[in-house]
């Protein structure tokens, strides 16, 4: 096990590394200089060239990413262009906001995908299911955006149920939550009904229903249980690319996350706020894996890491 | 089945929980305001903040030599008590008004304001302002290094600065009230480094009392404000990453006071339509144009006629049915309410049949192909489009490249890469109301190299002389000869048509009934949306 770990961590600073190389090459193979953007409409030639020497933009690629390098070991992630401020300091801000909203929609997701996943297998091909699965389907396709401003219209607008939109309390959580929920819920049902589908007809399941235990105990603790393995892979996948910014559900609710503050960065080429989004995004994703392979064998005795 | 169901009461149960545990949303927030913004407010430093949003917070935060009159673009001394200006127009001596104090309590002095000026001039800074202070003597020296302090800024004594230039700029007052002269105190500035544009201490109505990133500034009143009376508000709160379509939800419930982002665009016709949200809707003017520029070093651009041709081609009207009527039609460079605006310029006519005669005569009567550089923000695509529409009527066949705006940018300031490109999401705002704000960064000689944006690539040196001229007229007793002189250049311009001016857009300014004051501040030409330091509540 411990062995595992580190091989794991030992991968995870190569993910990462590799993650930053690219991300550097392309933000500089962008058609747009960031000198300009800072330097704004008005500036003549020789204040972009001042201002590009002034930041290192002058250095050769290679050059500037060592020095990029340099400073993220001893985890500086430099100052963003626009705000002037460290992008750590903006990082920071927004990371509880991120988590809040990570473990909120991980929840919805699940309390909506696991019944209805299940619900869809046991009545399999009954009108249930297939109306279960529409519903899937839509909630996957649906435009986060228009379920957004949806729920805010009807829930906070109209029924006073919400506020409408913005950060600090529990109340503000449930709808940004339950519009991610409702998106990937339907992903979690799809897969959690393919995977009680394939678990339900195995011998152990005949065998306790054999040895004469109730249905509601098969299903729960030996059928569900086993299911549950391709729904945790997603939840760590899910654990990543949440804490990496979910974009549309912040903007529309208002909710301070890391994923506006990509977006933001990403329209005036704030370099330094995008590499440190990506590299807080790359380090989740590679925990939530990591989380999410390290809780297999609590399900499953069969897995397991020597 | 059960399954579900409790998934469903749990969701119930949460949601009467919310309503109880949620705090009472807006009411009673006595002498505070609320305004809403989607984007992050950037930096509070003077000397480098540039955007529309951030200009006018800082304008209440800090203070120049000059200022205007509330709703007006009406020069006005502010931390200057009086100045006088040389025959020559080179030399500007300012006496400062004597007790102002900095938020920290220290009184404003001369040396300050040298100060603030040759920080903004600093490289270090990196302030995209430096460029405007050029004509004072000795500013290039200093941004090479090889001068200690700027030779044009004298402190003659505690309460007097003297400004020397190398050239007469009869918009020299005007660069003064801009935002990167504001004046700062050497000692918070060096005490909290590159963070002072996040712990700004100034001399202005308002100072910082909380700044929670990505979710809200917040401002109090200084008490010790050097004008009397100002300003009416106790409180000022910015919420941050508020989408316009919620802000407009809030806005409707009393929630926030000003949609700092305006009316959003699916809602607009909507608003001016209901008799009881159009009460809330200040409608005004404002300093801008947007326009096609024509890249006059590429062919077959490089011929007047052509130029000429494809202002011809624009149905106007057309394009600003697609936004919703939000403008008026451009026919000049500048806009309506400029000083040199020529009232009785009519432009290139709307006329298919003559723009086709003009393209046969400069020997392309069966058109050719371009490109067109837009952005690629709503409503920017669908303009594009309808401009393509109306070139291919004369036989143009305009490839669209709808971009990132910084992107855009990028093409436009490299040299012959955008024959076309609709300004759009970057359409010029005048950063003072003075005409040649609209010629040195976007249409002189002076200007004309990469990465500015004279995206027409148009230099006539005749004009540039004109232009010359008409800034040398610096006294007051010439200013109506000065307008007419530019007039004169602004004509000349669109003779040689390096632009297809489009529109002027109004601004439509979307506040709450408590919120008051001047109809005038609700549209004030210099700050955006409303004047934060003379607007009241009313009820």
């Amino acid at each position: 096990m411990g062995v595992y770990a580190i091989r794991r961590l030992a991968q995870s600073v190569v993910i990462l590394l590799g993650v930053t190389v690219i991300t550097f090459a392309l933000l500089y193979a962008l058609p747009a200089d960031p000198a300009r953007m800072i330097a704004g409409r008005s500036a003549t030639a020789d204040t972009v060239a001042r201002i590009r020497s002034e930041l290192g933009l002058d250095q050769p690629l290679p050059v500037q990413y060592a020095r990029y390098l340099a400073r993220l070991v001893r985890g500086n992630l430099g100052r963003s262009y626009a705000q002037k401020i460290e992008v750590t300091d903006l990082l920071r801000s927004r990371l509880a906001a991120t988590f809040w909203l990570m473990l909120g929609g991980i929840a919805f997701e699940l309390l909506i995908g696991l019944p209805v996943g299940m619900l869809a297998a046991l009545r399999r091909r009954s009108a249930m299911d297939q109306s279960v699965m529409v519903g899937a389907f839509l909630g996957v396709s649906a435009p986060q955006f228009v379920v957004g401003l949806f729920l805010l219209y009807w829930l906070a607008y109209r029924w006073g149920l919400f506020p409408l939109g913005g950060y600090g309390s529990p109340a503000h959580l449930i709808l940004p939550a339950f519009a991610l929920g409702i998106a990937g819920g339907g992903w979690y049902a799809r897969v959690m009904r393919s995977a009680m589908l394939d678990v339900i007809h195995q011998d152990y399941v005949r065998t306790a229903r054999a040895k004469g235990l109730g249905e509601t105990r098969v299903i729960l603790k030996h059928a569900m249980r086993n299911a549950l393995l391709p729904v945790v892979s997603m939840v760590g996948l899910d654990i990543g690319t949440f804490m990496g910014g979910v974009v549309v559900v912040e903007s529309v609710f208002s909710w301070p996350g890391i994923g506006q503050l990509a977006w933001q960065a990403i329209q005036i080429v704030d370099i330094p706020v995008i590499m440190g989004v990506v590299v807080v995004s790359a380090l989740a994703i590679t925990t939530g894996n990591l989380l999410a392979d390290l809780a297999y064998p609590l399900l499953d005795p069969k897995i397991r890491y020597g | 089945m059960r399954q579900g169901w409790i998934g469903l009461a749990a969701l119930v149960g949460l949601a009467l929980l919310a309503s109880l545990v949620a705090p009472t949303w807006g009411q009673n927030r006595g002498d505070s305001m609320i305004v809403t913004f989607k984007d992050d407010i950037s930096t509070l430093d003077p000397a480098i903040g540039y955007d529309w949003q951030n200009w006018s917070i800082i304008k209440s935060i800090f203070d120049g030599l000059m200022d205007y009159e509330p709703g007006t673009t009406k020069l006005v001394p502010h931390l200057a008590e009086s100045f006088t200006v040389s025959a020559d127009g080179k030399s500007y001596t300012f006496k400062l008004r004597r007790g102002v104090k900095f938020h920290n309590g220290r009184e404003v002095t001369a040396a300050d304001v040298k100060y603030s000026l040759e920080r903004t001039l600093n490289p270090k800074t990196q302030s995209p302002g430096a460029g405007f202070f050029g004509d004072i003597a000795g500013t290039k020296e200093f941004a090479d290094g090889k001068a200690k302090e700027v030779s044009g800024i004298k402190t003659a004594d505690k309460y007097t600065i003297a400004f020397t230039l190398s050239k007469p700029n009869a918009a020299f007052l005007h660069i003064l009230a801009l935002n990167f002269a504001h004046v700062v105190p050497k000692e918070e500035v060096e005490k909290t480094g590159a963070d002072f544009g996040h712990k700004p201490v100034g001399t202005g109505a308002f100072k910082v009392k909380e700044w929670v990133l990505g979710q809200r500034l917040v401002l109090a009143r200084n008490p010790d404000y050097f004008v009397k009376g100002r300003p009416y508000l106790e409180e000022i709160v910015f919420q941050v990453g508020v989408e316009p379509n919620v802000a407009f939800l809030k806005l409707q419930r009393g929630e926030v006071d000003i949609l700092g982002d305006g009316i959003p665009p699916a809602e607009f016709t909507k608003v001016m339509n209901d008799a009881k949200l159009r009460a809330l809707v200040a409608v005004g003017d404002q300093l801008q144009t947007g326009y096609v520029t024509i890249n006059t070093q590429v062919k077959p651009f490089t011929d007047v006629r052509v130029r000429r041709a494809v202002n011809m081609a624009i149905d106007k009207q057309r394009i600003i049915r697609i936004i919703n009527n939000r403008a008026v039609p451009a026919v000049q460079v500048l806009p309506p309410l400029m000083p040199g605006y020529d009232k009785e310029y009519k432009g290139y006519v709307f006329d298919v049949a003559q723009a086709k005669k003009l393209l046969a005569e400069a020997g392309y009567p069966s058109g050719f192909s371009t490109v067109l550089y837009a952005n690629n923000t709503d409503p920017n695509p669908r303009i594009a489009q309808a401009i393509q529409q109306d070139l291919a009527a004369i036989g143009i066949k305009a490839e669209l490249k709808t971009l990132a705006q910084s992107t855009v940018i990028e093409a436009g300031g490299t040299k012959g890469q955008a024959p076309l490109l609709w300004s759009g999401g970057m359409a010029w705002i005048a950063d003072y109301p003075d005409p040649n704000d609209f010629y040195w960064p976007i249409l002189s000689c002076a200007s004309l190299s990469p990465g500015t944006w004279n995206w027409a690539w148009y230099c006539n040196q005749r004009v540039e002389k004109m232009v010359e001229e008409a800034d040398a007229l610096v006294q007051a007793s010439q200013a109506a000869a000065r307008e007419a002189k530019y007039r004169d250049i602004y004509r000349a311009v669109m003779q040689d048509a390096p632009w297809i001016p489009i529109f002027h857009e109004k601004r439509y300014t979307m506040h709450t009934v408590r919120i008051g004051g001047s109809p005038l501040l609700f549209n004030d030409p210099i700050h955006i949306p409303v004047h934060y330091t003379e607007v009241r509540v009313v009820q």
